[in-house]
């Protein structure tokens, strides 16, 4: 009985790996032309791993010896990231029907990733957690490089590993230090020892935070972001804009509260430091940059800086903040990167923003809903982007960061003004030829998040009240 | 009181027209004029609503009137809606102008007529909402709000430079609203809610008060405009379309003045009367400042643009002097100004339309072609200088007098103001209208059409009514300001006993 429990615990994990499993020996018999079917049926089990986590109960589920953990926060991130993986294989029906590129390794690996994610967000161990990541990270070193005749993709593949390698061999460091000075790898074991752990911990706490800042692509881990971005495929981009960067944060949080908790001033200053000066990074360097995904990529470095003010602030309202952030955030990537995908001409991709001019007059409603999307990007009220930093905001003037929030308020007008920009092309400029109409995927995941983004505001209690349940049970 | 929640008809209905428009398709022809008539209707019944609001208006209380709440954000943040005699005249300023822009930009707007009609209508719910929400976080959301369908008239409508012009209204006053963002989280902390009867009677603390001002004080000088912040305001009036202008000047500008007089002089009353140096320095160096470059402009919306920063200056001063006077006076000036500025930029707008020029030296003697906007444009001249007999007077007079009450050197400095806006103003006159008409571009130049005596009637009626008998808005704010200001002096003198007990 206490087995089965455990393995329902971790169900959603089995049953996508277990699935992806299955696929991989399905397109191993079948090849190429099982890739239409294996993406369909990824969604469907994309979907199931969702059902079974709604359904989990709501208390809090131990498994593995105190490895996994299941409780409301893990809940809420699960459900995200399910969302950002299976947006991500929605919107990538055009790009695999291209001829080298009809292969059905493509939904698997990112079922495998998403497994991954899904381990991380529930890791309560330091092993789960390398487990996690490492399953998460090799199957996107190889999406970054799934064009692999195309040589910026591969590019993007192979930087994205050399420094994906070195990051997790400081995580490694790091995890190792933290087990030397504390004698186990639970978390809830470091947390009764993290008070006398000394500076042996503190510097384990270093390293291990380096290598999650560079998975959430915070300054200073962030270099690899803006080419690996611009060289992986469109919807790989989007991938690695949202999914991976919830169970990252997801990850973030539940080592800083869950295992460090008693020595929270240490970190909170590395938090709030990365925190500023992924703000202004992503604020700045966005200003002068022309390709739209690299643009992107300082946009999420920028947005991490802010979600990461809610967990500066180490408390509940925070962590509360942090939830209703990243469920925003990607809505408003899955959406912008509907519109980047879709900037086609007769089967080719365009990347430049200005290829965007004047598309307020040659596709009126995709503009419309860009822009939303682009003013909620940059949290201006009514859209739902602003709520997202209305209540890391809020956290952190309660708990007294003025300067924090005071600094990341300015680099949000900063960050105003490259988004402005992009609107400023579409809606100023002169019309560039028109856009292949969008496949329906992409209208459709346009449409549903450009109307959150807008009509969020009418009705934002639900969304605010889970993510506030889902927080509590962090404490 | 009323059964149907009348506010949130007034704030919603002109959305609600905009998504009509939305949904519109057909030849590009068809739809350009029904967007037009979709657009005057919806604010022509939101006008009459809003009418409805004045005439079930209690204006003896001075209470919060109309009042609507539901749950909204987690926790204490609701939606809550309602007006007082501080706010009523602003919704009705609003309400009464968007008709008056729509039909100004009947034929002047060609191009993209659907999305002009669909950006000035959300703009309407927008600016309606930021008068009649009583939640701080609903505020925000109006009044940042507005932001997005401004840019978009100035950027896609506009002059030639636009697109800087927009930039620069955007980031300026997005700059000074975030500050306060911050203050109204400080304030939910510290009262545990943002709504806004509530914060009026929660005593702050001191230094808590002193920050919040600060960060207000930088979002509303911002909008209002104060010297030095103003220069985004030429910029944005010479580039924006006429009616944009129109609404800049008449109600965008009139949220900085009333965010004044609803948060800062009651919620931060020490903080206010400390720092009330400050801001009557800034009006005066506004009123003579502003004035004195006004003189020197060389197209006319600029020239009327810093005649606005100056006219501002007024309604600060008054504000700030913390009397029923100056308070009713701020109220009433900004009512005025509204509907005087607007008028100016439409007299300009009517020239633009014909010659497309805005350069004073291109105009002269067009008295002899345009009699009519020769008349037009002098009650509005002499409205804007201040003349008795006109609404520009009464509101300088009462803020003066307000002002001589409480500080007699600023009130005397602000006169010299007075005097020099009659130099501009008179001489801008001069210059387009009298001398001889010697241009030969003008000598084909046509006098009012049907639809620019339309739009013009309402405003000189109103103009030399508030003039004449300006009973009929101050007694609407009456009651209101009288509590606010002696809530305001109830604070600070409950705070001088304390001291003095001690």
């Amino acid at each position: 009985m206490n087995d089965a429990f455990e393995l329902y615990a971790a169900l959603p994990e089995l049953l996508l790996a277990g699935g992806a499993m299955a696929m991989l020996m399905l397109g191993a018999y079948k090849g190429d032309r099982a890739t239409a079917p294996v993406v369909s049926y990824a969604m469907v089990l994309l979907v199931l791993a969702g059902i079974v986590i709604a359904a989990m109960p709501g208390e809090r589920m131990v498994a593995f010896g105190g490895s996994l953990v299941v409780d409301g926060f893990g809940k809420f991130l699960k459900i995200l990231v399910l969302i950002g993986s299976a947006g991500t294989l929605l919107m990538s029906g055009d790009f695999l029907e291209g001829p080298d590129r009809h292969k059905f390794e493509y939904p698997v690996l990112i079922l495998l990733s998403t497994a991954g994610m899904l381990m991380l967000i529930s890791a309560a161990d330091l092993i789960a957690l390398y487990l996690g990541l490492e399953l998460m990270s090799l199957a996107l070193y190889v999406v970054a490089a799934f064009d692999r005749d195309n040589v910026r993709s591969t590019e993007a593949g192979l930087k994205y590993f050399v420094l994906g390698a070195l990051s997790s061999g400081m995580l490694l460091y790091g995890a190792s230090l933290i087990y030397g000075f504390t004698g186990t790898v639970k978390f809830a074991g470091i947390a009764m020892e993290a008070a006398n752990g000394g500076i042996g911990l503190t510097i384990g706490l270093v390293l291990l935070f380096a290598g999650l800042c560079f998975k959430v692509s915070a300054v200073p881990f962030h270099m690899w972001t803006p080419d690996v971005y611009e060289g992986a495929p469109t919807p790989i981009t989007a991938f690695f804009a949202s999914a991976p960067k919830v169970a990252a944060i997801a990850v973030f949080m539940r080592v800083s509260l869950g295992a460090f908790a008693a020595i929270t001033t240490q970190w909170q200053q590395i938090i709030v430091f990365v925190a500023i000066a992924s703000m202004a990074l992503g604020s700045f360097a966005a200003i002068g940059q022309r390709n739209i995904k690299r643009l992107m990529a300082y946009s999420s470095i920028g947005h991490m800086g802010f979600a990461l003010i809610g967990l500066a602030a180490g408390t509940a309202e925070g962590i509360q903040g942090v939830l209703v952030y990243m469920a925003i955030y990607v809505a408003m990537t899955l959406g912008t990167f509907a519109c980047i995908i879709a900037m086609r001409r007769s089967h080719k991709a365009f990347e430049e923003i200005t290829d965007l001019s004047g598309l307020a007059r040659t596709n009126p409603v995709q503009a419309f809903f860009l822009a939303m999307l682009l003013f909620s990007l940059a949290g201006v009220p009514p859209m739902a982007g602003f709520f997202a930093k209305f209540y890391v905001f809020l956290a952190a003037i309660k708990a007294g960061m003025f300067t924090l929030a005071v600094l990341g308020v300015l680099a949000s007008v900063v960050g105003c003004y490259y988004y402005l920009l992009i609107v400023k092309v579409m809606y100023f400029d002169d019309p560039a030829p028109a856009f292949d109409p969008m496949g329906h995927a992409l209208r459709t995941m346009l449409a549903v998040t450009g109307l959150f983004v807008i009509l969020f505001f009418i009705y934002p209690g639900p969304l605010v009240e889970a993510a506030g349940i889902a927080a509590k049970s962090l404490f | 009181m009323a059964s149907w929640p009348i506010l949130s008809v007034t704030t919603f209905l002109p959305l609600l027209g905009a998504l009509f428009i939305m949904a519109m398709r057909g030849e590009d022809a068809s739809i350009a004029g029904n967007a037009r008539w979709v657009a005057l209707w919806t604010t022509l019944i939101t006008l009459a609503i809003s009418l409805i609001l004045v005439w079930r208006f209690d204006a003896g209380s001075p209470e919060f009137q109309f009042v609507e709440r539901k749950p909204w954000l987690a926790g204490t943040i609701s939606y809550h809606m309602g007006v007082d005699g501080i706010s009523l005249p602003f919704v009705i300023l609003t309400t009464a102008l968007m008709p008056l822009c729509i039909i100004a930009s009947w034929r002047p707007i060609q191009m993209r007529v659907k999305e002009y009609m669909i950006a000035f209508l959300v703009l309407e719910t927008l600016m309606v909402g930021t008068f009649t929400a009583l939640d701080l976080t609903l505020f925000y959301l109006f009044f940042e709000g507005g932001l997005i369908p401004m840019f978009l008239i100035i950027g896609v409508w506009g002059g030639p430079r636009r697109v800087y012009a927009s930039f620069k209204f955007f980031l300026y006053t997005f700059l000074g609203s975030v500050l306060m963002l911050l203050a109204i989280m400080a304030l939910y902390w510290d009262a545990g809610t943002t709504d806004i009867p509530t914060l009026m009677h929660h005593a702050f603390p001191r230094s808590l008060q002193s920050w919040a001002w600060f960060a207000f004080f930088a979002s509303f000088a911002v909008k209002l405009p104060m010297w030095p912040v103003h220069t985004w305001l030429p910029d944005a009036h010479v580039e924006a379309p006429t009616a944009g202008s129109v609404i800049l000047a008449a109600i965008l500008l009139k949220m900085g003045g009333y965010g004044f007089l609803r948060f800062s002089l009651p919620m931060f009353p020490f903080a206010s009367q400390e720092f009330a140096p400050l801001i009557f320095t800034l009006s005066v160096v506004a009123i003579i400042y502003t004035a004195l470059v006004a003189l020197v402009q060389e197209d006319m919306k600029k020239l009327i643009a810093y005649s606005s920063v100056a006219h501002m200056g007024f309604v600060t001063m008054g504000i700030f002097a913390g009397t029923i006077q100056g308070v009713g006076g701020g109220i009433f000036q900004m009512v005025s100004h509204g509907i005087v500025s607007a008028a100016l930029f439409l007299c300009v707008g009517v020239v633009y339309d014909r010659m497309h020029s805005r350069e004073i030296a291109d105009y002269g003697g067009l008295v002899d072609r345009m009699p009519l906007y020769a008349a037009v444009f002098m009650v509005f001249t002499l409205a804007n200088i201040g003349l008795p007999g006109t609404s520009g007077f009464i509101g300088e007079f009462l803020t003066l007098i307000g002002t001589f009450r409480v500080n007699i050197p600023v009130a005397t400095f602000a006169t010299i103001g007075v005097i020099l806006s009659a130099a501009y103003a008179l001489w801008l006159y001069r210059r387009v209208i009298f001398g001889r008409l010697e241009k030969p571009s003008l000598a084909g130049i046509l006098d009012l059409e049907a639809r620019e005596i339309v739009v013009f009637v309402p405003l000189v009626a109103f103009t030399i009514l508030f003039g004449v008998y300006p009973k009929t808005v101050l007694d609407l704010s009456q009651a209101s300001v009288a509590a606010l200001v002696e809530n305001y002096h109830q604070a600070l003198g409950a705070a001088k006993t304390a001291a003095l007990a001690e």
